[in-house]
């Protein structure tokens, strides 16, 4: 897919390495992404594949003893990766947002709701306490929160999880920012309430152009919301390309086995399959492809690492042994 | 809320009247103060009659109801070596002790919380492993050694303080008498109280890293500073309020430690206090007076608890909720 606008966020051989006692941790290991204004790009993979380390390394929060060690994060063209603490403080909030992955954890217990999002508006604002006040009213009622005027003066506990994750989601929203990174954001919501965020989500980008990293293991939900994506295994990108491309012609033994193991309308009564085996230890991973041990094209080749190869303008396939577009998807068990 | 108070109130009436017992028994089988109080060459005659005086001569439980009702009306006993009200000795001497313990507490809140953050949120750095070798000596070191030795040092070599005693030099605010509004008042009170902070100063330095420690690493923080709060916000109102919570609890109990425990510090400093009162008062086995003394500690203690409670329950909206719940 090319584009002639500028990228708002363009990742380039990112890597992020945790230097723990028993190891170096290679969570994101040459991650290369771009997305553009309004569009929606969805990072995918399994648990532990790096998705939210990449997110925290997009706004320079990696905690030690994580580092991002290599690679360039460019924000319309400036690479932050390398930027000052105070730049990276007044972006982000302001113009890079992230809604976290786990909701009942992402509000601090002791303080009102009101005081988390008047301050997110004052960080980058100066605009009166009123004003901050009136704007953080005015989010809570856009992302779907009765009666906002009362609930800005409760404490996170009295909200259940789905309303403290459109709070989270309020919050990031509040400063119209360019870029948001959205870890999983609608999986503790039930349905109606995720298909009204993601809408909700989705208008906001059209609107704003804001651009979207939407996380997620589940491909039915990119598969609707995003333009492009990226499935991630084990630190690294495997496969990219747009929705249908990649949703229709998966390259990637992995990315097939993801596909295989949604439930279709169109294979109704087919038993679904599963990718056999674990996610392999990031700590000190062996060398060569590290999918080999799950999957059913490897052979001796795998044992080296397998370079990034494009079967087509804009589509991206990290394998010895990529299936070539037009196969049929055959159900890899 | 103030079925919250009212029940927490009534709670503590029972735990005083308990005491109370515990308290009159336990030093009733201590001794025989009339062994002390009658001179040696009495007779019978007048043995028998400065028991009876003292009503020594009734059973336990005659005793009990007699100290029960007294203390109802705010009588504790007199002093067999006075002849005052026991309970008047004691309230001459607490607000020197008070504000032992106050000036104690406040060097331990001051010094610990910033110090324990500090160390809670560098932990690897050689300043804070500094920190935490002083918090392990103000835990082990004896008070009475320190108080000693900070009497050597300021006092005896440098000559910069006074070794003992409280200041004369004292002013009333609100009725309550303090030596906090002079120069030589601050002399006199600095060397006893930081002894007596030592020990506290250690504990909240502890608490504060442990809370700084567990909190820097939640989500909320970095849900914060994602939100672009600059870092003094982020410490400061942030991770700081989460740790009041614990600190704040404990510090509220241990007050009522501090004022227990001045005892080492008011003797080795001479400090006219409650707790000098109370080594001479065991001395003499003047028992209205200790009973009256361990009453007064156990008010005290109640009264924290209750504070306590309280605080608690503004500072952290959880707690609140749940009491109101059940
Ligand atoms: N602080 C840390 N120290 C060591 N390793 C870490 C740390 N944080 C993350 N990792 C490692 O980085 C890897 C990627 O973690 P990440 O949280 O990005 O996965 P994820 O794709 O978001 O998974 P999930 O879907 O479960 O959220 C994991 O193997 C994890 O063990
Ligand atoms: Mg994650």
């Amino acid at each position: 897919m090319v584009s002639d606008t500028e990228p708002t966020l363009e990742v380039r051989n990112l890597r992020t390495h945790f230097f723990t006692k028993a190891g170096v941790v290679k969570a994101v290991d040459d991650v290369s992404f771009a997305v553009r204004p309004g569009k929606v790009m969805g990072l995918v993979g399994e648990s532990g594949s790096g998705k939210t380390v990449t997110g925290f390394s997009i706004l320079g929060l990696v905690d030690a003893p994580g580092r991002v060690v290599g690679g360039e994060i460019r924000y319309k063209g400036e690479n932050i990766a390398t930027a000052t603490d105070d730049r990276m403080r007044r972006l982000r909030g302001r113009e890079i947002a992230m809604i976290f992955q786990d909701p009942m954890m992402t509000l601090n217990p002791v303080l009102r709701v009101d005081t988390q999002m008047v301050e997110a508006i004052r960080a980058h604002h100066s605009v009166s306490h009123k004003e901050a006040w009136q704007q953080s009213r005015d989010a809570l009622g856009r992302v779907g929160i009765p009666s906002p005027e009362e609930r800005l003066r409760a404490y996170p506990h009295q909200f259940s999880g789905g309303m403290r994750q459109r709070v989270a989601i309020a919050i990031a929203m509040l400063n119209r920012p360019d870029l948001i990174v959205a870890d999983e954001p609608t999986t503790a919501l039930d349905v109606t309430i995720q298909g009204q965020i993601l809408y909700e989500v989705q208008k906001l980008c059209e609107e704003t152009g804001t651009a979207l990293i939407w996380i997620t293991h589940d491909l039915s939900v990119v598969a609707g919301l995003a333009d492009e994506i990226c499935v991630m295994y084990a630190g690294r990108v495997v496969e990219h390309g747009t929705v249908d491309e990649v949703l229709d012609q998966p390259a990637h033994p992995y990315t097939r086995g993801l596909i295989g193991s949604v439930p279709s309308r169109n294979r109704r009564g087919q038993p679904l399959t599963q990718i056999p085996g674990m996610t392999p230890s990031l700590l000190n991973l062996e060398p060569g492809c590290p999918f080999k041990t799950r999957c059913p094209d490897a052979d001796a080749v795998c044992e080296a690492e397998p370079a990034i190869t494009h079967p087509a303008a804009g589509r991206d396939v990290r394998c010895h042994h990529p299936v070539t577009a037009g196969a049929p998807l055959e159900v890899t068990a | 809320m103030s079925v919250f108070i009212i029940r927490r109130l009534m709670q503590a009436m029972l735990v005083v009247l308990v005491m109370s017992f515990l308290v009159f028994a336990g030093v009733y089988v201590v001794g025989d103060p009339t062994q002390i109080l009658v001179a040696d060459d009495a007779d019978q005659a007048e043995r028998a009659r400065v028991i009876a005086e003292l009503g020594l001569d009734q059973p336990f439980h005659m005793q009990y109801l007699q100290f029960l009702g007294g203390a109802l009306s705010g009588n504790l006993g007199e002093s067999f070596r006075f002849n005052e009200p026991a309970l008047q000795l004691i309230l001459e001497r607490l607000p020197a002790t008070l504000e032992l313990a106050f000036v104690a507490l406040a060097i331990a809140v001051f010094f610990g919380i910033p110090l324990g953050t500090w160390a809670g949120l560098r932990p690897e750095s050689p300043v804070a492993k500094t920190i935490m070798t002083g918090s392990i000596l103000g835990f082990s070191l004896p008070t009475f050694w320190v108080g000693i030795m900070m009497i050597l040092l300021f006092a005896v070599i440098l000559g910069w303080l006074p070794s003992t005693g409280r200041s004369d030099e004292i002013t009333y605010v609100l009725g309550f008498p303090t030596t906090l509004f002079s120069l030589d008042g601050w002399a006199h009170i600095l060397l006893p109280a930081v002894n007596l902070a030592l020990f506290k100063l250690s504990l909240v330095i502890r608490l504060s890293r442990a809370g700084a420690r567990e909190v820097v690493h939640q989500d909320y923080i970095k849900f914060a500073r994602a939100k672009g709060l600059s870092e003094s916000r982020v410490i400061l109102v942030h991770v700081m309020k989460n740790i009041l919570i614990p600190v704040v609890t404990v510090l509220g109990l241990e007050f009522g430690g501090l004022v227990a425990f001045s005892v080492v510090t008011e003797t080795v400093f001479a400090w006219p206090g409650i707790g000098k009162l109370l080594i001479e008062s065991i001395s003499f086995l003047d028992r209205p007076v200790i009973v009256a003394y361990l009453m007064i500690i156990v008010l005290i203690f109640v009264f924290l608890n209750l504070v306590v409670d309280i605080a608690y329950s503004i500072l952290d909206p959880r707690v609140r909720l749940q009491d109101m719940k059940s």
